[in-house]
């Protein structure tokens, strides 16, 4: 391994400390108690030593510092806690509503590249000058949008007016349409304004003049050599994108009803379950470096002029 | 939507350089031909724009010009009434017209996002005032720790800061705006640094200018015009985001008028009612349009 991977791993090691030592100074210093809001319900008819003994249990009471230890070692060695609301353990909570979540992400994400790299090609391709620019703007118009409304529009249009998807008990394919669209649409805007950007810059580029010089059509230079050089900018975004898309899951599988990670969020965030929230951070700035690790480290395999640099700063 | 902010500020930044090479030499241009330019150069958008934005504001600052109906208290036996004379936008399951909630409403969600957009202003840009001019240590703390903050999602962010201050609609704002802080933080200590480094304060260094002088008098001025757009663009997403913690419950309660919590409120009659989803939900994505617009043109007047 290079100097610059295990500088980049380590760099990544980094921040996922730091963002869960934020999450827990912020969800630790919480005014709410979450125990006693559960446990002092009168209809439970608990002692004051009872509920002295369950917050123990959860070391509710030891000095911070040694919580924040403890929890450290805990995650480190893979054990999240328990959730104070279910009195599960959070990591089985979490793997359990994390498939629906993995299926509408990625499709969701899948869906945006795509109507990014439409709309982008549309515009690129359109011979019309007031055309292009329509389609330009159509980016800013997504970016506009609620997400939440987007998706009860959907509903509206697609299961009442043409009751193309039925409300109750659609299949499980039926089902994803809806949520993976409503999903989509904001995610493909800053992808698809980039994509144009890329587009317009490399068409400037020299290489472009040159092929053009040589009497390679529009199309041609477009598919052959700028469609290349304009996408791999792209994957970076993608990358930071990861938040977008995890806000988006949460806001869809509200709208819809689905029950995923969003939706635990949601009902975490409501029963002010501390434990589940914070591994759930955590759960989602691992997966945030891990992306944008990946992304960083496969440049160089898309990208043969970084292969260069790359070797010259090993 | 740190990506979203990304890109914002880097077409920001592109316009102000198109600008500046442009500049020069258009001074001596005669007052009345400047004037027939400017009738010429109106961009019937952006006046648009400004006109969504003084109508928005006009509800929020007096509601009770446009509408006589109240917010909060519903009219016996006019249930879900369709878009009518009588209720232009219909009115909901209690009989409130929609228009007056949609009216009443502008206060609640402009508010919001100001002080979402102030806590972001003030703390980030003094943060990044203060990184870019002290360097050094200072400088390499404040600027890990926003990175650490850009680290975790934003909405996840917006979230814990929620739980940990309560529901309500000025706790939701505040909890928007500290996920800008990073953002606003990274701009203006980069421009702080640009403009430090240019030529002039350098000169007026070389004068005899002490520190706070010369940051008073030539760095912050010219370090915030870019500032500025940014934060018209964030007003724009403040609003967004506000809406939809108000949507997800976490914000205003009801029966307060906020425009998330009306498109909310308004999704258990999706089969009967159309208007009280669609409607509220256009009004949100128009004013949204409209600052994001004002905001592109905040970034080319000032460069």
């Amino acid at each position: 391994m290079s100097r610059y991977v295990i500088g980049r791993i380590g760099q990544a090691a980094l921040v996922l400390w730091a963002a869960f030592t934020v999450s827990f100074i912020l969800l630790q210093a919480l005014p709410g108690d979450a125990i006693l809001i559960k446990f002092l319900n009168p209809e439970l008819g608990l002692g004051p030593e009872q509920i002295a003994e369950i917050r123990a249990s959860y070391a509710a009471d030891s000095p911070l510092w040694m919580q924040y230890v403890h929890t450290v070692s805990n995650f480190l060695t893979g054990h999240f806690g328990y959730s104070i609301h279910a009195g599960v353990p959070v990591g089985d909570l979490i793997f359990a509503n994390l498939p629906p979540t993995l299926w509408l992400a990625s499709l969701g994400f899948l869906l945006a590249v795509v109507l990014a790299v439409t709309l982008a090609a549309l515009s690129a391709l359109s011979p019309l000058a007031w055309l292009r620019s329509f389609i330009q703007s159509i980016p800013a118009l997504f970016i506009s949008t609620p997400v939440f409304w987007l998706g009860i529009l959907l509903i509206q249009v697609f299961s009442f007016q043409l009751k193309l998807i039925p409300v109750i008990n659609p299949g499980p394919w039926q089902a994803l349409i809806l949520p993976v669209l409503t999903l989509a649409v904001p995610i493909s805007a800053p992808l698809a304004q980039i994509l144009m950007r890329n587009i317009d810059h490399v068409l400037t580029e020299p290489f472009v003049a040159v092929a053009r010089a040589k009497g390679a059509s529009h199309r041609w230079v477009l598919w052959q050599h700028v469609a290349k050089n304009a996408v791999l900018p792209t994957l970076t975004i993608g990358g930071i994108l990861f938040g977008e898309l995890l806000a988006g899951a949460v806001v869809t599988e509200a709208v819809f009803g689905l029950n995923g990670l969003g939706g635990l969020t949601q009902r975490s965030v409501g029963d002010q379950d501390i434990a589940v929230l914070q591994a759930i951070v955590v759960f989602s700035a691992a997966a945030f470096v891990l992306i944008n690790l990946t992304v960083d480290l496969l440049y160089p395999v898309f990208d043969p002029r970084l292969r260069v640099r790359q070797g010259a700063l090993a | 939507m740190t990506g979203l902010n990304m890109i914002g500020r880097s077409l920001l930044r592109d316009d102000a350089d198109i600008l500046k090479s442009s500049s020069p030499g258009s001074t001596r241009v005669s007052s009345g031909a400047r004037w027939l330019k400017s009738i010429k150069s109106i961009q019937p958008g952006l006046v648009l724009a400004w006109f969504v934005m003084a109508v928005v504001v006009l509800w929020a600052l007096f509601p009770q010009w446009f509408t006589s109906y109240s917010a909060t208290v519903g009219v016996a036996r006019q249930q879900l009434r369709a878009p009518s004379a009588e209720h232009w936008l219909g009115t909901d399951a209690l009989g409130r017209d929609l228009l007056a909630r949609i009216i009443y409403g502008a206060g609640n969600s402009l508010s919001g996002a100001f002080v979402a957009v102030g806590v972001g202003l003030v703390v980030g840009t003094t943060l990044g005032i203060i990184a870019g001019s002290a360097r050094g240590r200072i400088d390499e703390a404040i600027m890990r720790g926003v990175d650490v903050l850009l680290s975790i999602p934003q909405l996840l962010l917006s979230l814990s800061i929620v739980i940990l201050l309560g529901f309500g609609i000025v706790n939701a704002a505040i909890a928007v705006g500290v996920t800008s802080i990073a953002s606003f933080a990274r701009l203006a200590r980069s421009e702080v640094v640009r403009v430090r480094t240019s030529d002039y304060v350098e000169a007026a260094f070389g004068s005899g200018g002490t520190f706070s002088r010369v940051l008073l008098r030539h760095i912050l001025p010219n370090s915030l015009t870019s500032v500025i757009a940014f934060a018209a663009l964030q007003l724009g997403w403040a609003i967004l985001t506000i809406s939809t913690l108000g949507f997800l419950g976490y914000g205003a309660p009801p029966p307060t008028p906020e425009w998330g919590l009306l498109i909310a409120e308004g999704r258990n009659y999706i089969a009967r009612a159309w208007w009280l989803t669609t409607v509220p939900g256009i009004v949100v994505i128009l004013v949204v349009l409209s600052a994001n617009r004002i905001s592109q043109s905040f970034g080319k007047d000032r460069a």
